[in-house]
C-alpha cells in the first residue's frame, strides 16, 4: 500500500533554532531518507517552506479568493511529506516512529486512495 | 439412538459457532470484515434454505465457507463490474466445489482478526464491541443493549471502525517479539471486556449457557490461550473467565457477597477448568501478571467448593504483588479490604485513607469502608457509607443489598 506520511510541526521553533540543532535536524532527515531509499521504499520526499509563503486558493460561489497564509492557521503547519510504499500500516507505522520530525513535533499517516502513472489515475 | 440434527438448530450453532473463524478467513484476503459478514450471513441464509431439503451436510463449516467464499467473489466480480468499462466476462477466480475442502485444513486465522481489532490504531473504546461482533457474531442491537447506548450510534461507530480496518491497512497478522508484549495486552484487555460487559447483558441468559456472552468471552480466552499457547497471561485470563462464571449462578437474583455464597451453587467443571489453565499459566515461568495474580485470587475463594477455608494470608500476599504491578483503584480497594480480615480493620481503614480523591467516586470503595467501620463499631459513619455505595452502584441488585445494609447498620447504631 501507498502511505503518506505528512510532518506536522511548531514553525516557531525553527525560528529560534540553533545552527547546531539546524544541522542536526538536516543530518537527521538526510540519513532517514536514505535509509527509506535503501530499504526500497521512498517514492518521494518533499520539505515545505514555512507556512507564512503559502498562497491559499478557493472559489467561493464561482468567486476565486486568494488568501495570503495557509488554509487553517494553526501553531503546528504541515512540514513536509513522505511518500512510501509498504505492505500495511505496522510497516508504514514503523517508517513513521523512524521520521526525525516524530520527536519534535508529529507525523500523519495517511493511506493513498489513487495516484498517477504517467498522468492516468490508477487505485 | 441419536435423532436427526434440526436443519434450524444446526444452523443456528454453526452460526455461532463458525462466524469468527469464517469471517477471519475471508477477511484476511483483503481486510475488508464487513464484506466478509456480508458473504457469511448470506451463507447462513442459504443454509436455512437449503439444509431442510438436503439435511445437514457432513462438513456444515465447510459448507457454509464455499457459500460464502462464492458469495464473495460475486461481490468483488459486480464491484469490478461498476468500475471497469472494458469488462473481461470470463471469471478468473473459479468457484470452489465441496469436495475440494477438507475440514482439517481450513484453518484459523481468528487470532489475527483478534489482533486486528485491538491494534493500536483502534479507538480502544471500540475494540471490545468490535471482537464481539466480528469473532463471536453478536449483532450490533445486542452489543448496544449491553453497554445500554443507542443501537443507531453504535452500528455506526462499528462500521467506520471496521472501514478502517480496510483502508488503513491494518495487517491480519501475528505481531513479532518486540510488539508483542504491549498488543497481546490489547487483545487481553479487549477480551476481558467481552466478560465484563458480560455482566451487565440484558438478555436474561444465564452466563453458563453456550451462547450468553459470559460463556463466548471464555470460550474467547481459552481459544486465545490455545493459538498463543506459549503466554502466560493469556491462559491466566481464560482461567480468570473460567473461575468468576463457575459462580455465575450464584450471582443471579438477590446480591450476596462472595464468602457468604453456598458453594454447592458454583460449578464445579469451570472451578476444575479455570484451575486447569491457572496451573498451565504457572508452568509457563516468568513473573505473573495482572490476570494471573487475579485468577489465583478467584482460586482461593474458590478453595471453599472442596470445603476448605479461605486462606486470608494467601489473599493478601496476592493482592499485594497485584498492587505493586497494577495499583488501580480496584485493586487497591481489595487490598484494603483483604488486610482488613488478616489485621484488623483498622489498617484496613489506614490503607483506604491512602487512596485518591478520585475513588471518592467508585461503590466500592464506599462498600469497602462501610464493611470495615462496621466492624469497629462505628454504625452511624458505616451507615451513610452503605448509602453511598448504593447510590453509586450501577448493578440493581447489588444496590438493593448495599442499602439493606445501610438500613441494618443504621437500626443498630440507634
Amino acid at each position: 500500500m501507498r502511505y503518506m506520511l505528512l510532518t506536522h510541526y511548531s514553525e516557531s521553533d525553527g525560528e529560534s533554532q540553533s545552527e547546531e540543532a539546524t544541522a542536526a535536524a538536516r543530518v537527521a532527515f538526510a540519513s532517514y531518507t536514505a535509509t527509506l531509499e535503501a530499504a526500497g521504499v521512498l517514492i518521494a520526499a518533499e520539505v515545505l517552506r514555512p507556512s507564512e509563503s503559502t498562497t491559499t486558493v478557493s472559489l467561493v460561489g464561482g468567486e476565486l479568493r486568494i488568501q495570503d497564509g495557509p488554509f487553517a492557521d494553526t501553531k503546528e503547519q504541515l512540514g513536509g511529506v513522505f511518500l512510501i510504499e509498504v505492505a500495511d500500516l505496522d510497516a508504514a507505522l514503523d517508517w513513521a516512529r523512524q521520521a526525525p520530525p516524530a520527536r519534535w513535533g508529529a507525523v500523519e499517516i495517511r493511506p493513498v486512495a489513487a495516484h498517477t502513472v504517467t498522468g492516468a489515475w490508477t487505485a | 439412538m441419536t435423532p436427526e440434527p434440526d436443519p434450524h438448530q444446526a444452523a443456528s450453532h454453526a452460526a455461532r459457532a463458525s462466524f469468527g473463524r469464517l469471517v477471519a478467513l475471508l477477511a484476511s484476503a483483503n481486510r475488508d470484515i464487513a464484506e466478509a459478514e456480508d458473504a457469511v450471513a448470506s451463507a447462513l441464509e442459504q443454509a436455512l434454505i437449503t439444509w431442510p431439503g438436503t439435511g445437514v451436510p457432513d462438513n456444515p463449516e465447510g459448507w457454509l465457507l464455499i457459500v460464502a467464499r462464492n458469495r464473495q467473489r460475486d461481490m468483488w466480480k459486480s464491484a469490478a463490474r461498476r468500475t471497469r468499462a472494458d469488462l473481461d466476462q470470463s471469471d478468473p477466480s473459479p468457484r470452489t466445489r465441496l469436495e475440494e475442502i477438507d475440514p482439517d485444513a481450513i484453518g484459523d486465522r481468528r487470532l489475527e482478526l483478534m489482533f486486528a481489532c485491538a491494534h493500536p490504531a483502534i479507538d480502544p473504546t471500540i475494540r471490545t464491541p468490535l471482537m464481539l461482533q466480528t469473532v463471536l457474531g453478536f449483532t450490533s442491537a445486542q452489543i448496544a443493549i449491553a453497554y445500554g447506548a443507542s443501537p443507531a450510534a453504535f452500528t455506526k461507530r462499528l462500521v467506520r471502525a471496521k472501514r478502517r480496518i480496510r483502508d488503513t491497512g491494518i495487517p491480519f497478522t501475528i505481531p513479532g517479539r518486540a510488539d508483542m508484549p504491549a498488543r497481546l495486552n490489547a487483545v487481553l484487555e479487549a477480551v476481558y471486556g467481552c466478560y465484563a460487559i458480560a455482566w451487565h447483558d440484558a438478555d436474561g441468559r444465564s452466563h453458563h449457557e453456550p451462547d450468553s456472552m459470559g460463556g463466548e468471552a471464555l470460550h474467547l480466552a481459552a481459544t486465545l490461550a490455545t493459538l498463543l499457547d506459549s503466554e502466560s497471561e493469556a491462559w491466566s485470563l481464560a482461567a480468570l473467565i473460567a473461575l468468576s462464571l463457575s459462580r455465575a449462578r450464584a450471582r443471579t437474583g438477590e446480591f450476596v457477597p462472595l464468602d457468604e455464597h453456598d458453594p454447592a451453587t458454583w460449578d464445579a467443571e469451570l472451578i476444575a477448568e479455570g484451575e486447569t489453565y491457572l496451573r498451565h499459566a504457572g508452568q509457563l515461568g516468568g513473573p505473573p501478571g495482572r490476570f494471573q495474580l487475579e485468577a489465583a485470587m478467584q482460586a482461593v475463594h474458590a478453595a471453599r467448593a472442596y470445603g476448605r477455608v479461605v486462606d486470608w494470608d494467601a489473599l493478601k500476599n496476592l493482592a499485594t504483588a497485584l498492587v505493586t504491578i497494577a495499583p488501580t483503584a480496584g485493586a487497591r480497594i481489595a487490598l484494603a479490604a483483604i488486610t482488613g480480615r488478616t489485621s484488623g480493620p483498622e489498617a484496613g481503614l489506614a490503607l483506604l485513607d491512602q487512596l485518591p480523591p478520585a475513588t471518592d467516586r467508585l461503590s466500592a470503595y464506599h462498600a469497602t469502608r462501610a464493611e470495615l467501620l462496621t466492624r469497629v463499631g462505628h454504625s452511624a459513619e458505616a451507615s451513610a457509607a452503605f448509602r453511598r455505595a448504593a447510590a453509586l452502584e450501577p448493578d440493581s441488585a447489588t444496590a438493593a443489598y448495599l442499602r439493606q445494609r445501610a438500613e441494618k447498620s443504621h437500626v443498630s447504631g440507634a
